[in-house]
């Protein structure tokens, strides 16, 4: 089996619990990513999707294990793994146009001035924002705004990698909608690489190729790996009318609702701690596809 | 008729009818001098036509100003200056001993907030040293600068570094991580990260404590000037109360406040100018 573009092996975090011990919250997390795959990570708080975030960003440590990207492993942060955070981080004395170009200048040091300003202004514009608002500070700037000026601070500087934490977490439902069309626009025209963190199953149906499902925490781990086997391009309105989509769903809810934490705190029985890969296709009607839920069964045995 | 006024123009209306009032009482207050012809011949004997000491009335002032004011800058002699020139003196000695104070505490404050050893290292001595009276400092700087000159100007120095000191430090132990990770992921080095994001994030708390100094700096520069004497406004103050000219006294107290006001001001301006809403 070749290498994935990104792999992720056995990533251990322990915490000091206070009293003197340790506190594990994963244990031998392991997938891998493919260039060019949207992957989301689903899991309940507390099981450590936040630490893998920042440890694939370079910003954490783990206490083992190790993260692989293009064959070299990853320490500190870097350009190449953009990372688009929660609250999104604007600097707030710069104006949305400053804060994409505070980026590209990073990455592109030998651009000239306009050249950099330009190429800001076209991200900004891919996202919505055009005209005298890319002139306004964050503190003027809407909630949904300032997560697009997020988005095209990091889609402007074509990292390897683009890592989201929880993007839309603070964001009213409508803006929501809206933003994570945006993004699935912005995203569909590039090779883009993104792994996102996010508490939403629709949001995931709606943007991954591949959900990965996370145990309860403490001693959390990877557990299932879960293809989303809906052609895009995909429409909010429309994917809900795809037969996979409930079936998917349903699994999802499942795993997050009970089995995630039936599954806690048990070991993968798979030598290389690699998580469980389930598709669920209820296209292939020819095929005598037995009901989800006994398949699951199957899988996790 | 004054519902009409803003806010502004209502308290602006009130001030200047506080100021008249206040001057009116003050002029009224003072008992006249009476004339050498009204006096008693027992009253010019036992020298009552002397003119007496006393506090001046506010016209008198008010001329003192006008003349003082339309020819600040005249240099007569050692003990004869125009106001401006004593001003001049004055803001030299703060700006110089203020420069070399945030030349000291901007960096230091920066190195202290970002390391947690340093922190605690620096802390006990900045502890000890910042509730001492800068005054109580003149004694040994005049012995071992050996020069009046520069030892107000050391007392500037030592009493306008702390504030600054302090705030810069909190400002940059208080920059929000995300921020720094922010320049973290998009490798900016130690000394980008430090003027792109840590500088700016940190400028309004930094202003602040340049604003406070300023103020603690021009309140010590009149009181050392009384001591090292020579030039400045402090000098002239206590050189006008050796000479009894207490308008020429209320007068340099004003000016003292109008100075002191005006250099609070352009520290407002550059706050404004750095400050930002999250």
């Amino acid at each position: 089996m070749s290498k994935p573009f990104l792999s992720i092996e056995r990533l251990t975090q322990q915490f000091p619990d206070g009293q003197g011990g340790a506190l594990t919250v994963f244990e031998n997390a392991t997938f891998g990513i493919e260039k060019g795959e949207f992957v989301c990570i689903l899991g309940h708080s507390g099981c450590g999707k936040s630490t893998i975030m920042n440890i694939l960003a370079g910003l954490a440590e783990p206490t083992s294990g190790g993260v692989k990207m293009d064959g070299t492993e990853v320490s500190g942060p870097s350009l190449d793994r953009g990372v688009v955070f929660q609250n999104y981080s604007l600097l707030p004395w710069l104006s949305a146009l400053k804060n994409v170009t505070f980026g590209v200048k990073a990455r592109y040091p030998e651009w000239s001035k306009a050249k950099v300003e330009q190429h800001a202004r076209d991200y900004l514009a891919m996202v919505g924002l055009e005209g005298d608002v890319v002139h306004r500070k964050p503190s003027q700037l809407s909630g949904g705004m300032r997560q697009r000026v997020s988005i095209a601070r990091a889609f402007a500087n074509h990292p390897k990698l683009l890592l989201l934490d929880e993007p839309f977490g603070a964001l009213d439902a409508l803006t929501r909608g809206t933003i994570q069309d945006e993004l699935l626009k912005i995203w569909g025209g590039t090779e883009q690489t993104v792994f996102m963190i996010t508490h939403d199953i629709d949001e995931a149906i709606l943007l991954a190729d591949r959900i990965l499902l996370m145990t309860n925490g403490p001693f959390a781990r990877v557990a299932e790996s879960v293809e989303i086997t809906i052609p895009r391009p995909r429409n909010r309105t429309e994917i809900v009318e795809h037969p996979n989509y409930y079936a998917i769903r349903n699994h999802l809810v499942q795993f997050l609702g009970q089995r995630s934490k039936e599954l806690a705190g048990q070991p993968s029985d798979d030598p290389d701690q690699r998580p469980a890969t389930v598709r669920i296709d209820k296209t292939a009607a020819a095929d005598p596809e037995p009901e989800p839920a006994p398949r699951l069964q199957a899988v996790n045995t | 008729m004054l519902d009409n006024l803003s806010t502004n123009q209502r308290a602006l209306i009130l001030s200047v009818v506080m100021l008249v009032v206040g001057l009116l009482i003050w002029e009224a207050a003072i008992p006249a001098q009476k004339a050498a012809s009204e006096l008693t011949e027992y009253e010019r004997l036992t020298g009552g036509g002397a003119p007496k000491a006393g506090v001046p009335p506010p016209s008198q002032v008010l001329a003192k100003a006008w003349e003082q004011l339309s020819n600040p800058f005249y240099d007569a002699g050692p003990n004869d200056k125009g106001i401006g020139i004593q001003i001049g003196y004055s803001i030299y000695r703060v700006l110089t001993g203020y420069l070399f104070a945030a030349l000291i505490a901007i960096p230091l404050g920066f190195l202290i907030g970002m390391s947690q050893v340093a922190y605690k290292a620096f802390n006990p001595f900045i502890q000890v040293l910042r509730p001492i009276s800068p005054l109580a400092w003149m004694p040994l700087a005049l012995f071992i600068i050996q020069d009046s000159e520069a030892s107000a100007i050391f007392v500037i120095f030592i009493c306008s570094i702390w504030p600054m000191l302090l705030n810069t430090a909190f400002g940059v132990a208080g920059v929000r991580e995300d921020w720094v990770n922010v320049a973290r992921t998009h490798e900016l080095g130690a000394l980008r990260t430090a003027f792109t994001v840590i500088l700016p994030a940190a400028a309004p708390t930094i202003i602040t404590g340049m604003r406070i100094s300023i103020g603690i700096a021009w309140l010590v520069i009149v009181a050392a000037e009384m001591l090292v004497g020579g030039t400045g406004i402090g000098y002239y103050v206590w050189n006008e109360w050796n000479n009894l000219d207490l308008t020429s006294v209320i007068f340099s107290i004003l000016m003292i406040g109008v100075v002191g006001m005006l250099l609070d001001a352009a520290f407002g301006v550059l706050q404004r100018a750095v400050a930002y809403a999250e």
